[in-house]
C-alpha cells in the first residue's frame, strides 16, 4: 500500500509518454516522484499506447532516420498544417529539442526499428518504435520502476487543490478509495478530453454520440477542466479535435490505429442522403486522412460510405472489418440501407464523368472526372467491375485541441499572465500551445517527450531550492 | 489444413494485425503476413510455424487482452502449430499422439529405461552387469553390440522416416513451391542456425516479460548445439569403430568423448534454463495445453544428457552397466517418440523459413 502520509517532491498526473518522460527526468535529478495513472496496468499509457513514432530533427542520417531533417523544413511543415495557429518560439524550441528525444527514449530502454516500409513512408522524418507505442510505454515504466518511482494504477486525480496559485495536494480515487497525495509540485500530463462525451456534446450536440474515440477511454479531461476552473489560462479551440475516417463498425472507444480506413482516394464517398460531399482524390492520403474525420462528422448521422469495385481492393491497406460486397450497386445500396436508385445514379454519373488517364496509386495521377460536383481530381476510375465494395465510415477522434497555456519551461500560465509557482504540464494537455489546428504525424509524441523532460527538470529544480 | 476453431481464430487475429502492422520489425511472421490479404488454412499454418514464440508482438500489442480484440499471437500460433503437427504426422493416424503429449512423453521417458534395464538384466551375466568393466569392448560386455545397433539404429531410422514423411506432407499440405535456387535454402539455414527470429538485430525477445533479453535464444542455442555435438559424438564413435577399428571406450580427451562431454554440458545448461524460463515467464502469451508436452520433452532431453554424463563419469565403476542400460533406454525412447513430440517443430519451422525465403524473392 502506498504511503499517503508522505509529501512527494513531484506528483505526475497521467501515465503516457509525456508523464513518464517527466517522471523519469525528475527522478534522475534526485526528486521523489509519484505517478497517478487512471488506467489499470494492462491499459496504461494513455494514447501513447496507440502511437508508433516520433518526429525528430536530425542534421545527418542516424541508424533509425534517413537523410536529414532540419529546423526550417520542420517549422515549414508545422506552419503548413497549423495554418499559422502556433507559437513560433515554443514550436522552434520544441523542434530543436526533438533532436535529443530519440536518444533520451533509447536511454530509457525504448528500441527503435530500422526504417522499413512504414505505412505513411515517414522514415526520413520519423523514428519508429519497435512494436509501436505500447512497447515504448513498457520500457518507460520499467525505467521508472528501476528509479524507484511510486506508480499508482487505477488512480484518478479528481482535483488539484490550489492555495494562492500553489498546488499542495491532490484529491484522488485510488482503486476506488478516496485518498490524498501531498506534493511540492505537480506535473499535469493527463491528456485531452476526447473520451468525455458529455463535454463533446457541449459543442457538438447529439452528433457527439456518433463519434468514435480512437484512443484511451481515460482521456476524460478531469485535470484539464479542474485547472482551467482554477484560473489557469486556456489555449486552443475547445470545439476542435483531430479526427480520421474510421470504420463505422469500430468499437466506440479504444479501437486504435487499425480502425482507420485508407480506401477513400480509390472510392467515391457518399453520405446517408446518397450525395457526394468532397473531392476524394484531392491529394495523397497521408496529406488528407486527417481532414476526412471532420468532413464525416459534418454529414447526417456522422456517417459516410466509400464505394469502390474489385479493382480498387489492392490499392489500400487491408481493413479489419471486410468490405460489404455485392454484385450490383443496387444490391450494395440495399445492404448499406441507402436508396438504391439514387446510389446507382451517383455511380453512373460518376462513371460517365471519368476522363481517360493512367492510374498510379499513391501518386498524384491524371485520372480525374469532368462535369460532376464535386469533381474527383485524382485516381478517378470507372466503378464497373463487380463485386462492388463498400466501407461504412465514421469519424474517429484522436485528440482535442483545448489545453492549458504553458511557457517555454513547461510552467502552466495563470490568468493573471504569471507562470504558476509549482504546476507544470506536458503532452496532449498542453499540445494546443504549439498545434492550434491540424496535425503532423509523430509530433504529439515529440511534444510529450520534449515538454515532459523540461517539466521534470524544472519540477526537480524547484523542489531542490 | 482443416478449418478448426484455432484456424478461424488465427484468421481473425491476422486480419486485425494486417490492418495494424506495428509489429513489422519483430520477426518474419509480419512481413509474411503483409504479403497476403486473405488467409487460407495453409497460409495460417505457414505463419504459425514461422512464429518462434518470442512474444515480442504480444507485449507490444495495443489489442492484447484485456482489450476486446484479445490479440494473442504467440498463444494462438502455438496452438495452431500443435494442430499442424498432428495433421501432418506420419503414419496418418498417429497425430492423435499430440493430444495429452506430456503424458505420452513422460510415459516413454519412464518406460523405455525401465524396459532397457529389464532387458539388460535378462540378457547380461549379473557378474558382468554389476562389476567394473575396463578395456576394449567394455560396454558391449553389458549390452551386446548387435543389440545396440539394432535398437538404436532401428528407432533412429524410424524417427527419420516418420519425420521425413511428415515434412513431405507438410510441404505439400501448405502448398509449397519447388526449390529452384540455392539462395533461399542458404538463407533458411542461416536463420535456423542463428535463431535470427528470436530477437535478431540485437534487441532480443520478451522471453520472461516485456523486457528484452537474449536468454531464450542462448539457452536454445546451448541445447541445440549440445544436441548436435552429442549426435556428432555418436557419429564419430561409429566411424572410429567401423572404419578405423578403434573400439570404445575412448579416452576422455578423444574426439567422441570430448564431443559428447561438451554436448552433454550444453544440453544440461540449455534444458535446465529453458525449464526455468517456462516456470517464470508471463503465462498469458503461452498455450497452456501444450505445456505438458514441452516440459516432458525438456525433461527427457535433460535426463539423456545427465545420464550420459553420469555414465562417462562412472564408466570405470560397477555402476556402468546399469547407467548404460538407462542411458540407452532413454535415447531409444527419445527416438521413438521424437516424431510425435515438440521435436518436430524444428522440421516444420525450417520448412516455413525456407518458404518465407522463397516468398521474399518472389515478391
Amino acid at each position: 500500500m502506498p504511503d499517503f502520509t508522505r509529501t512527494w517532491d513531484v506528483l505526475v498526473v497521467g501515465g503516457g509518454n509525456a508523464a513518464l518522460s517527466a517522471a523519469i527526468t525528475a527522478a534522475q535529478a534526485g526528486a521523489s516522484v509519484i505517478i497517478a495513472e487512471h488506467a489499470p496496468k494492462t491499459m496504461r499509457g494513455g494514447n501513447s499506447r496507440h502511437t508508433r513514432n516520433l518526429r525528430a530533427l536530425h542534421p545527418a542520417p542516424t541508424d533509425v532516420l534517413t537523410d536529414s531533417y532540419l529546423e526550417e523544413e520542420y517549422w515549414d511543415d508545422l506552419l503548413r498544417v497549423t495554418g499559422g495557429r502556433t507559437d513560433e518560439a515554443l514550436a522552434r524550441m520544441t523542434i530543436r529539442a526533438s533532436q535529443h528525444a530519440p536518444g533520451f527514449l533509447r536511454d530509457c530502454g525504448v528500441v527503435f526499428q530500422p526504417s522499413l516500409s512504414g505505412t505513411l513512408s515517414l522514415s526520413r522524418t520519423n523514428a519508429f518504435f519497435l512494436g509501436g507505442g505500447k512497447a515504448l510505454v513498457n520500457a518507460l515504466y520499467r525505467t521508472a520502476e528501476k528509479l524507484g518511482i511510486e506508480i499508482l494504477y487505477d488512480t484518478e486525480v479528481q482535483e488539484i487543490l490550489l492555495e494562492e496559485g500553489f498546488a499542495r495536494e491532490a484529491i484522488i480515487s485510488w482503486r476506488g478509495f478516496p485518498e490524498r497525495i501531498r506534493c511540492k509540485s505537480v506535473i499535469a500530463s493527463a491528456g485531452g478530453f476526447q473520451a468525455n462525451r458529455e463535454w463533446l456534446r457541449q459543442y457538438w450536440g447529439d452528433a457527439a454520440d456518433n463519434f468514435q474515440i480512437r484512443g484511451t477511454p481515460y482521456a476524460q479531461g478531469t485535470v484539464l477542466k479542474n485547472l482551467l476552473a482554477q484560473g489557469v489560462q486556456e489555449v486552443g479551440d475547445a470545439t476542435q479535435f483531430h479526427a480520421v475516417a474510421n470504420d463505422a463498425r469500430s468499437p466506440m472507444c479504444d479501437g486504435g490505429l487499425a480502425m482507420r480506413l485508407d480506401c477513400v482516394p480509390y472510392s467515391v464517398v457518399v453520405n446517408e442522403n446518397v450525395e457526394r460531399f468532397y473531392d476524394e482524390g484531392e491529394d495523397v492520403w497521408p496529406k488528407r486522412y486527417a481532414i476526412w474525420g471532420r468532413l464525416i462528422a459534418q454529414q447526417p448521422n456522422q456517417r459516410a460510405f466509400a464505394i469502390s469495385d474489385s479493382q480498387a481492393l489492392h490499392d489500400y491497406l487491408p481493413s479489419v472489418f471486410p468490405p460489404l460486397k455485392a454484385n450490383s450497386i443496387g444490391e450494395l445500396a440495399t445492404a448499406l440501407g441507402l436508396d438504391a436508385a439514387k446510389l446507382a445514379k451517383v455511380v453512373a454519373d460518376y462513371n460517365t464523368a471519368v476522363q481517360p488517364g493512367t492510374f498510379q496509386g499513391g501518386k498524384l495521377d491524371d485520372c480525374r472526372t469532368q462535369g460532376i460536383t464535386p469533381e474527383k481530381t485524382h485516381w478517378a476510375r470507372r466503378i464497373d467491375q463487380p463485386p462492388y465494395h463498400a466501407h461504412p465510415l465514421a469519424p474517429g477522434i484522436t485528440f482535442t485541441f483545448l489545453g492549458v497555456k504553458v511557457n517555454d519551461r513547461a510552467r502552466v500560465m495563470m490568468s493573471d499572465g504569471k507562470p504558476s509557482a509549482n504546476i507544470f504540464a506536458s503532452g496532449e494537455i498542453m499540445a494546443g500551445n504549439i498545434l492550434g489546428q491540424g496535425y503532423l504525424a509523430g509530433f504529439g509524441m515529440t511534444i510529450g517527450t520534449v515538454f515532459g523532460r523540461i517539466a521534470g527538470e524544472e519540477a526537480a529544480k524547484l523542489v531542490r531550492n | 489444413m482443416s478449418e478448426t476453431d484455432t484456424v478461424v481464430e488465427a484468421r481473425r487475429q491476422m486480419e486485425i494485425c494486417n490492418a495494424c502492422r506495428y509489429c513489422e520489425g519483430y520477426c518474419a511472421v509480419f512481413p509474411a503476413m503483409a504479403m497476403r490479404r486473405e488467409f487460407t488454412g495453409a497460409d495460417l499454418t505457414h505463419l504459425a510455424n514461422l512464429c518462434h514464440g518470442c512474444k515480442g508482438c504480444y507485449h507490444a500489442c495495443q489489442y492484447a487482452p484485456p482489450h476486446a480484440f484479445g490479440i494473442n499471437i504467440p498463444q494462438t500460433f502455438a496452438t495452431l502449430r500443435a494442430e499442424s503437427y498432428a495433421e501432418f504426422a506420419w503414419p496418418a493416424g498417429m497425430g492423435g499422439l499430440f493430444e495429452r503429449n506430456g503424458t505420452l512423453v513422460t510415459a516413454v521417458a519412464v518406460l523405455a529405461p525401465v524396459l532397457a534395464l529389464l532387458l539388460t538384466m535378462a540378457l547380461a551375466d549379473p557378474a558382468t552387469l554389476y562389476t567394473a568393466q575396463s578395456g576394449v569392448g567394455a560396454f558391449f560386455r553389458v549390452v551386446p553390440y548387435w543389440l545396440i545397433i539394432t535398437l538404436a539404429g532401428g528407432s533412429f531410422g524410424f524417427a527419420l522416416l516418420a519425420m521425413g514423411q511428415g515434412a513431405r506432407r507438410y510441404w505439400r499440405g501448405t502448398a509449397q513451391k519447388p526449390i529452384t535456387s540455392p539462395a533461399p535454402v542458404a538463407e533458411a539455414a542461416f536463420d535456423i542456425l542463428t535463431l535470427r527470429n528470436l530477437g535478431g538485430g540485437g534487441h532480443g525477445c520478451n522471453d520472461v516479460d516485456d523486457s528484452f533479453s537474449a536468454t531464450k535464444r542462448w539457452l536454445h542455442q546451448a541445447m541445440f548445439g549440445g544436441f548436435m555435438l552429442c549426435f556428432a559424438a555418436t557419429t564419430t564413435g561409429a566411424i572410429f569403430h567401423h572404419f578405423l577399428g578403434w573400439k570404445s571406450p575412448h579416452a576422455f580427451l578423444s574426439l567422441p568423448v570430448q564431443l559428447g562431454f561438451w554436448g552433454g554440458i550444453g544440453m544440461l545448461i540449455g534444458t535446465t534454463g529453458l525449464l526455468w524460463l517456462k516456470t517464470v515467464t508471463d503465462p498469458v502469451p503461452v498455450a497452456k495445453k501444450l505445456l505438458g508436452g514441452e516440459y516432458a520433452m525438456l525433461g527427457l532431453l535433460w535426463l539423456i544428457a545427465a545420464s550420459g554424463l553420469l555414465l562417462l563419469g562412472l564408466r570405470h565403476t560397477g555402476a556402468m552397466g546399469v547407467l548404460l542400460a538407462l542411458h540407452l533406454g532413454l535415447v531409444i525412447g527419445f527416438f521413438l517418440v521424437m516424431p510425435y513430440s515438440k521435436m518436430v517443430h524444428g522440421i516444420y519451422r525450417g520448412l516455413a523459413l525456407l518458404r518465407h525465403a522463397q516468398e521474399k524473392r518472389a515478391a
